[in-house]
């Protein structure tokens, strides 16, 4: 009937051992990523255990996968490839998440992106033939604006009219989607097809490949310059939430709103300029993945890009340097699971790991004491 | 006295958690018909044992007994079904569901069929017995806390509880809820039932309980007294383990120039009704200025408004003569950065939603005021390591008691959270201190501390505004007491005595007061 919050109630009956949970007075710095490998392992013994409840052979399949991802140049760096919006994506959430908003729309934020980029060359706002070295800037810019603008919305929504974040990121979702849409279908299309035009080289970011004269081991190697804009990206936003005033503002306003206010913060104003900079992040992730990858503005641009990087937000704790381990592990996934099966085990693995790694929190918050049980008079 | 008169007898108690001996061999006599205070500091091991008592804990050695048989508590369920049952200090209740639903809530039966309407009528007569006047329909997020309470004890009396251990139950009252409280608690001894007090307030203790028991670090200190034989201060010795002064050496001083000025002050309460009706008061340079009043008559939108948390609907705050909220102020409304920048501090009255960020660590709970200026701020940046270094200086100064100042402060005590944000709040030199509640649920030491702290800014020239319930605390510390009753000023007291405050903070004026003097 009444529980304390320290204590769990213990098994009733006669059960000789007594599992207890103490809740920590300190937490060791080495503690997080210990456990955080730890629950990954046991997610992949208990994926062995399904896989070969099903007739599989898991440690062939691990093999496998971690060939299909890891296993050459060319593998990792398509693995790479995947993880780059992820980065860029699970970044934008977590500086939203850090003050407890919850955008949702990373998604969409991320097709205005590639939008934004998109109309400097098709528009055209600046002629094909001009220099990469203005192109891309431009490209970058007009990506992160659109992108802002989506997070903009639902920022001075939520600041002016406390409209719910998670319902209007989550709709202008859609709405980003069909206004790429429309604009691919009636205004860039190219011959009917639900397609724009190729970009102009000077608008594409550079790969790894097209360096193969200089150094043939780059041969087909599809990293582009993106991953770099997504490392510097998210080693800035580290250096915003974590060594920054306003990332302070923003720890403070996630964790108390109200103490935030009593210090003197402005939340409605931080409310908005953080749903942008997280929007202009995810923005990011549009226009690198255009300009780096399709060359093209196209419909299916993202696999769920803006809805994993959730996932991977959440796993990082929050930590955008984190979120960078984490997106390669996802990028991986994704480009194993393609390798092995269309969905199915990746998938499952995917969902296993992320079970576990919350689960595995309470090992952060809690001590687990083991005790026998004596005799009782 | 044989061992059958006693309702409870608890043996030889020892509990020990990882780090701390929470009790160490403590023994405890409950009589049957008696208020028996258990008195303690924070940590001293009242709470354990209680817990034992009531089945949350079991005790590493020792025994229970009730009526002179020896039990073993598996659970609260076990405790209560030997009659005894606990009041917690945070109350259990579910907040979606009626006063009759949270009460039957866990019992075995009505299992299937609830008729509502029949259990209410027999809630309402046990309401009536016991003088606990609440709607047995009502659902319980529409109550005040003082009727949660009674919520709470009813739960018990529902369950046939012989014995109540209630915890700290006054923290959470005004002052004519406590009267009623201790009502309540009389006419259930009358009866034969027994009640365990856990307080650390001296004068209830004092005013109710029939014998107390003082714990201090985990054992006994003194057992059963009569608390017609003791004294505040030898039961404050006995606590703390030293004299504790009553008296507090306040040097006279001469108030210097106006530091805050509210005029004709108007304001809303959540609810959207007017919580302030014309309120101006003065506080100078280097007094100390009290507001009295019960619980809800002002106090707390008066704070929020000087602090800008809360926007006025009328009138002026001027701090050192200029306008700062209402007319001529050119501050943003609802921003209190302008009043930490204008060397405002502010002790909040809600130390865990207001004052502090449960999550974020004691060195980010203490930069909270000065984090945008210089040492703290390096340009866009915050500077850690002097963060840390002005962190750990603080908790030298004001004793916070904590591992590193990387522990997140939720896991902090009640008092050392309430040193933290007096350290921080005073650690800014403000010209101005809102203080309110400052000494709420500390115990004797730890308000000491804490009435030194205030009277040393005082004499550094601060001005302070001290709200508090404690009507003792006011008329030691403050030069002036304003004191407030529906949000109106009723008057303002240079030479306080109780008595006149008292009657003015049901709401006779001053004026009235002097009037009334020739009649009487």
């Amino acid at each position: 009937m009444t529980t304390p919050d320290r204590a769990v109630p213990r098994p009733r009956g006669r059960f000789p051992v007594e599992i207890r949970l103490e809740p920590r007075t300190a937490q060791p710095r080495w503690l997080g990523l210990a456990v955080s490998t730890g629950a990954v392992i046991v997610a992949l013994l208990l994926g062995a255990i399904v896989m070969a409840a099903a007739g599989g052979d898991p440690f062939r399949a691990y093999g496998f996968m971690v060939k299909a991802a890891f296993g050459e140049a060319g593998v990792f760096s398509d693995t790479m490839v995947k993880a780059t919006p992820l980065i860029l994506l699970g970044a934008a959430c977590a500086v939203a998440f850090s003050m407890k908003l919850w955008n949702i729309g990373a998604e969409g934020q991320f097709f205005l992106g590639a939008f934004g980029a998109s109309a400097v060359v098709l528009t055209p706002l600046l002629p094909p033939e001009t220099s990469p070295w203005i192109m891309i800037p431009a490209m970058i810019l007009a990506g992160m604006l659109a992108g802002a603008l989506w997070g903009f919305i639902p920022g001075i929504l939520k600041a002016k009219l406390n409209v719910n974040e998670i319902i209007t990121t989550l709709m202008l979702n859609y709405v980003a989607v069909n206004w790429n849409n429309f604009f691919i279908y009636a205004v860039w299309s190219e011959g009917g097809f639900q397609m724009t035009h190729k970009f102009p080289a000077t608008a594409w970011l550079p790969r790894l490949a097209d360096y193969a004269k200089q150094f043939p081991q780059l041969r087909g190697l599809t990293t582009h310059l993106g991953l770099v804009i997504a490392l510097v990206a998210a080693v800035i936003a580290w250096w915003i939430l974590y060594r920054s005033r306003w990332g302070y503002e923003i720890r403070l306003a996630g964790d108390n709103p109200r103490a935030a206010k009593y210090a003197g913060i402005n939340i409605s104003r931080n409310t908005i300029l953080v749903m942008m900079l997280s929007g202009a992040l995810a923005g990011l992730a549009g226009m690198s993945e255009i300009s780096g990858v399709v060359h093209r503005l196209q419909g299916s641009i993202s696999p769920g890009y803006g809805f994993s990087a959730i996932i991977v937000a959440w796993l990082a704790k929050l930590n955008p340097l984190a979120v960078i381990p984490v997106s390669v592990l996802f990028g991986a996934l994704i480009q194993a699971g393609r390798e092995i099966q269309p969905s199915g085990v990746p998938k499952m693995i995917q969902g296993i790991v992320l079970v576990c790694l919350i689960g595995s929190d309470l090992l952060l918050r809690y001590r687990v004491r083991i005790l026998v049980r004596r005799q009782e008079a | 006295m044989t061992e059958t008169a006693l309702a409870v007898g608890m043996r030889g108690i020892c509990k020990q958690f990882p780090g701390v001996l929470a009790n160490d061999c403590v023994d405890f006599s409950l009589r049957k018909g008696e208020i028996h205070a258990l008195l303690g500091e924070n940590g001293a091991g009242k709470s354990t044992l209680v817990n034992i008592l009531t089945g949350l804990y079991r005790p590493d050695r020792g025994a229970i007994l009730v009526d002179g048989r020896p039990v073993t508590f598996g659970s609260p369920r076990d405790a209560i079904s030997c009659g005894i049952g606990m009041v917690h200090q945070h109350f259990m209740l579910v907040p979606t569901q009626t006063v009759t639903e949270n009460i039957l809530l866990g019992l075995d039966h009505p299992r299937f069929v609830m008729r509502l309407a029949e259990h209410e009528k027999t809630i309402a007569e046990l309401a009536r017995k016991y003088g606990l006047p609440v709607e047995p329909g009502r659902k319980v997020w529409q109550l005040s806390v003082g009727e949660q309470q009674r919520v709470e004890i009813l739960k018990m009396l529902y369950r046939g509880v012989q014995v109540l251990v209630m915890d700290e139950p006054t923290a959470v009252l005004a002052p004519q809820e406590i009267d009623e409280l201790f009502k309540t608690l009389r006419s259930m001894v009358a009866e034969g039932k027994s009640v365990v007090f856990i307080s650390h307030k001296l004068h209830e203790v004092m005013a109710i309980a029939d014998r107390v028991t003082v714990l201090r670090k985990g054992t006994v200190t003194a057992s059963e007294i009569p608390v017609a034989e003791t004294n505040k201060e030898e039961l404050a010795r006995l606590m703390v383990g030293r004299d504790v002064l009553f008296e507090l050496e306040k040097k006279p001083k001469a108030p210097g120039e106006v530091v805050l000025a509210v005029e004709d002050l108007r304001a809303q309460n959540d609810k959207g009704l007017p919580a302030l009706r014309g309120v101006s008061l003065e506080v100078l340079a280097g007094e100390i200025v009290g507001l009295a009043g019960v619980a809800g008559n002002g106090q707390s939108e008066l704070a929020e408004v000087i602090t800008a948390l809360r926007p006025a609907t009328g009138g002026r705050v001027l701090l050192h003569g200029r306008a700062v909220v209402g007319e001529g102020s050119r501050a943003t409304p609802g921003l209190a950065r302008w009043m930490i920048d204008a060397g405002v501090s502010h002790v909040p009255e809600d130390r865990t939603h207001v004052g502090t960020a449960p999550n974020l660590s004691v060195t980010d709970n203490l930069i909270m005021k000065s984090y945008r200026k210089s040492p703290i701020a390096r340009g866009l940046a915050i500077d850690g390591d002097r963060a840390r270094l002005a962190a750990e200086r603080l908790k030298q100064a004001f004793d916070i008691m904590v591992p590193t100042v990387e522990t997140p402060v939720r896991l902090l005590s009640g008092g050392n959270l309430q040193r933290l944000i007096l350290a921080r709040e005073i650690d800014s030199a403000p010209k101005l201190m809102i203080a309110m509640q400052p000494t709420r649920g500390l115990d004797v030491g730890a308000i000491e501390g804490v009435h030194r702290l205030l009277l040393e800014q005082r004499d550094a020239g601060a001005a302070i505004l001290l709200v508090s319930e404690e009507l003792e605390e006011l008329v030691d510390l403050s030069d002036r007491i304003y004191v407030l009753f529906n949000g109106e000023v009723m008057g303002e007291v240079r030479e306080a005595d109780a008595a006149t405050i008292g009657l003015m903070m049901t709401g006779t004026r001053q004026a009235d007061l002097k009037a009334g003097e020739g009649v009487r």
